[in-house]
């Protein structure tokens, strides 16, 4: 019953936990165990054991009484960015070691609502920021599918945990790539949803016209679950969408045929590794042979979109890290001795390398003199990629592209050199400087035995079509 | 391009922080501005800035004050207080 839970999706557990073949208590210890059984991948910063224990109980009544929510028997983790009252939350960052949230987030608040239990907190790239976990303060991830490998980024513990069966589901979030690329890596289902579909009110902030919560999970139906519950309108986030959240589970049976693009260039990117395009050639066959059109289409900014992306959320993370000042909240350097060097100590002790990096960068971008060559210029190819895929997305329902141009890359390889690191974010950041949905779902195994994944971008709040398809190919 | 070691420092004093190694500093921020200005090659003249992703407009709300925060809540994570305000060094010489 054990192993099998594990590829159940929260449809298959609540009605075992119906049925009374499983108990929600005992779901939670097996994966209490699963969590200290596989402490050395370091996905977890912090366990909830006691609290979601008792959540087990209540909710296990709630069942036999009929009155659980739609996510009860759901046992989920969720990323250090993301804001639960009365838990701390550390964005993996020594700047807010021991910091204890003081309200809950608007997905966090969802979850719990329809009943979901939340097991713990889990390790990330410090700030969001990284694509290997390796930037994380309570030291990197390992992937469980190679632990000499890293799991990708920035939602590297989310990936493993749920690939490592340490709990039925994660939330992740996604500014560049940073759910889909350790989705990729670790061989489970990675959702980044439309700009504005669900709520950014309590998940701290990297870069704002960009963030994303999405699920990280084993199948497209439990993702699609997932966000039909923390999506939607929230006064606490202007930048939610008022449009209604449709029911996603409930739309995921399909049929007919479908239009879809792949873009030219990135299948015939020098950087794109054999095995992956391999993979990718396999399943454009396979989706052909299923009777759908799968064309090769022209896509001339790939080379710009890195640059692109990493100009403009540079800023913006330059803008939203300047919060940390050591006076408010967040870590203070025991050398501040004037107002001046409070701001400078805590910051240069309490920042790791790659974020101050960023708000170097971001500082620069944005000071005058540099201002209209980089920022603003920046914003005016993010109009020109995001024109070009909403055209696309005219004449096709989806575009397919891998997700990653390998896949998981060994611990130390990129780190040293960040230009290498960015551009491994090659074909996950078109979707998120367009504000587009993009799923990645496994796409088979590399020859060497690790796991690929597929993206899948959708037409703007185009979810349910996104997922409904996802689900028929996956 | 390459970055100056005044315009790091300009930059790190902009941004409050302090550099510590400013050769690797100068060198990568070099490298990662040579490869933005990759974005030249783009003919942008009748390009307008794209600034926000969203349809919606404006989104407003009744001026009233809603969900606060606690003076207590505010303060629970903070470096040091008094227990009613955040306590910083001396600022002013009297």
């Amino acid at each position: 019953m054990k192993t099998k839970n594990r590829d159940s999706t929260i449809r298959e557990v609540r009605s075992s936990l119906s049925e009374g073949s499983l108990t929600l208590p005992g779901l939670v210890d097996y994966y209490l165990s699963r969590i200290r059984e596989n402490a050395h991948l370091n996905a977890f910063i912090e366990v909830f054991s006691e609290e979601a224990l008792a959540a087990a109980n209540v909710i296990q009544e709630k069942i036999e009484q009929g009155t659980a929510g739609k996510l009860a028997g759901l046992v989920i983790g969720i990323k250090d960015n993301i804001c639960y009252r009365d838990h701390r939350v550390a964005a993996s960052s020594r700047m807010l070691d021991g910091f204890v949230s003081v309200y809950s987030s608007t997905v966090v608040e969802r979850l719990l609502q329809e009943d979901a239990i939340i097991i713990g907190r889990l390790n990330c790239d410090e700030f969001a920021m990284g694509a290997s976990n390796e930037t994380s303060f309570y030291g990197p991830v390992l992937n469980a599918a190679d632990t000499t490998r890293v799991p990708g980024g920035s939602s590297g513990g989310s990936a493993v945990a749920v690939q490592a069966g340490l709990c039925h589901a994660a939330l992740g979030t996604d500014t560049g790539g940073s759910v889909r690329q350790p989705a990729a890596f670790c061989g489970i289902v990675g959702l980044k949803p439309t700009y504005g579909r669900v709520s950014r009110k309590g998940v701290i902030a990297y870069a704002s016209s960009f963030d994303q919560v999405g699920p990280l999970t084993r199948s497209v139906e439990d993702a699609a679950l997932i966000l039909e519950v923390i999506a939607g309108p929230d006064p606490g986030d202007s930048t939610s969408s008022p449009r209604e959240v449709p029911a996603y589970s409930q739309s995921l049976q399909q049929e007919g045929t479908r239009r879809i693009a792949y873009l030219k260039e990135a299948l015939d990117s020098p950087g794109l590794d054999s095995g992956v395009r391999q993979c990718m050639e396999q399943q454009i066959a396979r989706l052909r042979s299923e009777g759908h059109t799968v064309e090769g289409c022209d896509f001339p900014y790939l080379d710009y979109v890195v640059p692109t992306y990493y100009i403009l959320s540079m800023a913006e993370a330059s803008s939203n890290l300047a919060r940390y000042d050591g006076v408010h909240y967040g870590y203070r350097s025991p050398l501040a001795d004037s107002l001046e060097s409070t701001y400078k100590k805590s910051r240069t002790e309490g920042f790791g390398e790659e974020v101050k990096r960023r708000i170097m960068l971001g500082t620069f971008v944005l000071s005058a003199g540099y201002y209209e060559a980089y920022y603003s210029k920046a914003q005016k190819v993010r109009r020109l990629i995001r024109d070009a895929l909403s055209g696309l997305l005219a004449n096709y329902d989806f575009i397919l592209l891998p997700t990653t141009p390998t896949p998981a890359f060994r611990f130390g390889e990129k780190i040293d050199d960040p230009v290498v690191m960015y551009l491994g974010d090659i074909f996950t950041v078109q979707a998120s400087l367009a504000g587009l949905p993009a799923i990645s779902i496994p796409a088979g195994n590399h020859p060497d035995g690790l796991p690929v994944g597929m993206q899948l971008i959708g037409r703007k709040f185009g979810e349910a079509d996104l997922l409904s398809f996802a689900h028929r190919i996956f | 391009m390459r970055v100056s070691k005044s315009t790091v420092e300009k930059m790190a004093h902009l941004a409050r922080l302090e550099v510590e190694n400013m050769e690797k500093m100068q060198e990568d921020m070099s490298r990662i501005l040579d490869f933005m200005d990759k974005l030249n090659e783009l003919d942008t003249d009748q390009v307008a800035p794209l600034i926000y992703l969203n349809d919606e407009v404006n989104v407003t709300r009744p001026d009233e004050t809603g969900e606060e925060l606690s003076r207590e809540d505010a303060l629970k994570n903070a470096p040091d207080t008094d227990g009613t305000f955040f306590k910083v060094a001396k600022v002013i010489d009297l």
